[in-house]
């Protein structure tokens, strides 16, 4: 293509910006590869069990992911800005904790709702504020606070648990908006969309991902690299307290192990929903549909009692499986 | 594979699906799942073992065995989520926390099926009946029992429990402190936690030996804690000066008593406990009791389980294993 570039000299040649159309681009995209996935888990689900198409179940399955989800989203535009926040399921059981403590002074929901993000958004600040203020590497800070918050949980509860939210609060985690669409499904919903369009239609989210492929090149272009990292980290924990709010509202109790391993699945749902690990790349959709295909996989499997033990496995298969095979795909090409 | 072969074989299939469906509609078994803590762990294997036993036995019973990856109540959760979903009879669970479950196994009791809580319950609005394993009080009894035998002249003892949040386990340990009177001279000088992982357990148990040098015994109420307790004490060179006991598993447990670190730990049987709580389920679940304070359950082989006023009974007596009978139990769990 080069080569007759060079020779042909006319003035009118069409200059594609990109190689493929955008039909083509869709298809080879990592979301379609994940959607044909999400779809074949599907169709195998009802053929394996009996129970699966059933609205109620399917219905339930969704909290098992929805929650985990909220968080991605988040974590999602961390990773693309080159950062992570492995300390997010210890924000979920320190704001599950304060919200507790605050439910012991028979507050009413609005103000455990506010304790919940606040506490959420404290978290992300300090995280932030090390990051981005004293220019520690992100994963090493977020390791040590994924244990300072937990042991502060820990301290304050030991081995108790505080109960007694008042009774209109269980409606955040068990609560329906309509027939079997649950709170949480919507929450996910609209969640999801405020994310896509802050990250691929405005112009913060082009500078989450200029600064990940380039966080020197963005600097010098203007852009205030620290300030939009410590933004993030802000997302993220305020996700963090959101999740805490359904989690505990679905659990109707909270105990220092509230959540434990979670930074875990969120980083898998994450990577799977196509997130470069090393930052710059990957969409919201990808996200949402790794959400819904970590949900069905779990679902399905627990459905035909597939041991616990052999569902992590299976997970792993799927995580190496999907990045693998686009990397397999262009060798063959290739050779 | 040829063609004829296919034809048979699918011929063959066609006729055990007919039959099977005929078999279901005659007679729809019971379906009872017995939901472990987390899979993998020795004495649930083993309480699956006896609720087998339990559905052989009661012939039209389907036992589902299940549970999540690692003790968590969110585990426990998406299993009670996906046993909702497939409308089974029976839920008998040992419980990760006494409180998260409630609202799913309330959902599961909304929808018809009959729980029950074994081993570690759940709070009384989210179960029928509760299964102990043996009474509470006697268990702490029998823990520090254990450990102050070996001690006529007193000395200092360690717990090695659980996870913090571990409701059997917190339980024993209140019920061992009220008892500590009764045993002068014995004197609890910490309780560590290894969250019953082994390689946890192993290292808070040799932190017990370097922080407290003169420890006389370490007292693990958990079988995952016991086994390492006891390992960590062969491998300091301590056996005979730190005696490891509390509650463990006879397989699990034969080297340690054979070595000398442990020399007597207790248990009740969980063959027999999976087994009455299949039995308990299916009375339940075929209406042929009912879970009130003061009735009488029949479990099979294990006699009869009366409730008290909270809707719990207590099984048996814990039992104690030393090197005298260990090799009898040694392959029964």
């Amino acid at each position: 293509m080069s080569e007759t570039g060079l020779r042909d000299s006319s003035l009118h040649r069409h200059l594609p910006d990109r190689l493929e159309g955008r039909g083509a681009r869709l298809v080879k995209s990592w979301e379609s590869l994940l959607l044909a996935v999400a779809i074949a888990i599907f169709v195998a689900n009802s053929f394996a069990s009996p129970y699966f198409l059933n609205a109620w179940s399917l219905s339930d399955a969704t909290f098992n992911f929805t929650e985990k989800a909220m968080i991605a989203f988040a974590m999602a535009m961390l990773i693309i800005a080159g950062e992570i926040d492995l300390s997010v399921a210890g924000i979920v059981a320190l704001a599950s904790t304060a919200m507790g403590a605050a439910a012991q002074f028979e507050v009413g929901v609005p103000v455990l709702i506010l304790v919940g993000l606040g506490t959420g958004l404290l978290c992300g600040a300090f995280n932030g504020i090390l990051v981005t203020g004293m220019g520690l590497p992100s994963i090493v800070v977020t390791i040590g606070t994924m244990s300072l918050f937990r042991g502060i949980s820990y301290i304050v509860l030991g081995d108790q648990a505080y109960r007694g939210y008042p009774a209109g609060f269980s409606w955040f985690g068990q609560g329906y908006v309509f027939w079997v669409i649950s709170f949480e499904l919507v929450l996910f919903a609209i969640l999801a969309l405020i994310y896509y369009v802050v990250l691929h239609r405005t112009s913060f989210g082009r500078t989450v991902y200029a600064i990940g492929n380039n966080p020197t090149g963005a600097l010098f272009s203007g852009i205030r690299v620290a300030r939009v990292k410590f933004v993030l980290f802000l997302l993220t924990g305020l996700m963090s307290g959101v999740a805490a709010i359904c989690l505990t509202s679905r659990l109707g109790s909270t105990r220092p192990s509230i959540a434990t391993a979670w930074e875990l699945e969120v980083v898998t749902m994450v990577v799977l929903g196509g997130i470069n690990i090393l930052g710059g790349s990957g969409t919201i959709p990808g996200v949402v549909i790794a959400a819904f295909v970590m949900g069905l996989v779990t679902f399905g499997l627990g459905l035909l009692n597939v041991p616990g033990i052999v569902m992590s496995i299976f997970i792993g298969a799927l995580l190496i499986g999907v990045i693998a095979l686009p990397r397999l795909w262009t060798l063959w090409r290739q050779r | 594979m040829s063609i004829t072969r296919r034809l048979f074989g699918g011929a063959a299939l066609a006729a055990l699906a007919l039959t099977g469906g005929a078999a279901t509609a005659q007679d729809d078994p019971v379906r009872i799942a017995l939901v472990a803590k987390a899979l993998g762990i020795g004495f649930f294997e083993a309480a699956a073992e006896g609720a087998q036993e339990a559905a052989d036995e009661l012939g039209n019973v389907e036992l589902i065995y299940t549970g999540p990856t690692d003790t968590t109540a969110e585990g426990q959760i998406e299993v009670i989520n996906s046993l909702i979903a497939q409308q089974v009879d029976a839920i008998a669970i040992s419980a990760n926390d006494t409180d998260a479950l409630v609202p799913a196994l309330q959902r599961a009791m909304d929808r018809g099926i009959t729980v029950i809580s074994w081993d570690s319950g759940v709070a009384p609005e989210g179960r029928e009946m509760h299964l102990n394993p043996s009474s509470n009080p006697l268990i702490g009894n029998m823990i520090l029992r254990l450990a102050a035998d070996e001690l006529p002249e007193g000395g200092q003892v360690a717990v090695l429990s659980a996870s913090a949040t571990a409701t059997n386990q917190n339980i024993w340990i209140e019920e061992m402190m009220n008892v500590l009177p009764d045993y002068p001279g014995i004197e609890v000088v910490a309780t560590v936690y290894g969250d019953d992982l082994a390689d946890k357990s192993y290292r808070e148990a040799q932190g017990l030996m370097q922080t407290y040098p003169d420890l006389d015994a370490i007292i693990a109420p958990t079988s995952v804690g016991i086994v390492a307790a006891a390992q960590a004490v062969v491998d300091a060179g301590k056996v005979g000066e730190v005696n490891v006991t509390g509650l463990g598993l006879p397989s699990e447990m034969a080297g340690a008593i054979e070595s000398g670190a442990s020399q007597s730990f207790a248990i009740w049987n969980p063959i027999d406990l999976g087994y009455s709580a299949t039995w308990l389920a299916y009375q339940l679940a075929t209406d042929a009791a009912t879970a009130e304070p003061g009735a009488e359950i029949e479990m099979g082989r294990m006699g009869t389980l009366t409730l008290d006023e909270n809707n719990e009974g207590a099984m048996a007596d814990p039992f104690v294993y030393d090197e005298s009978n260990i090799a009898d139990f040694v392959d029964v769990f």
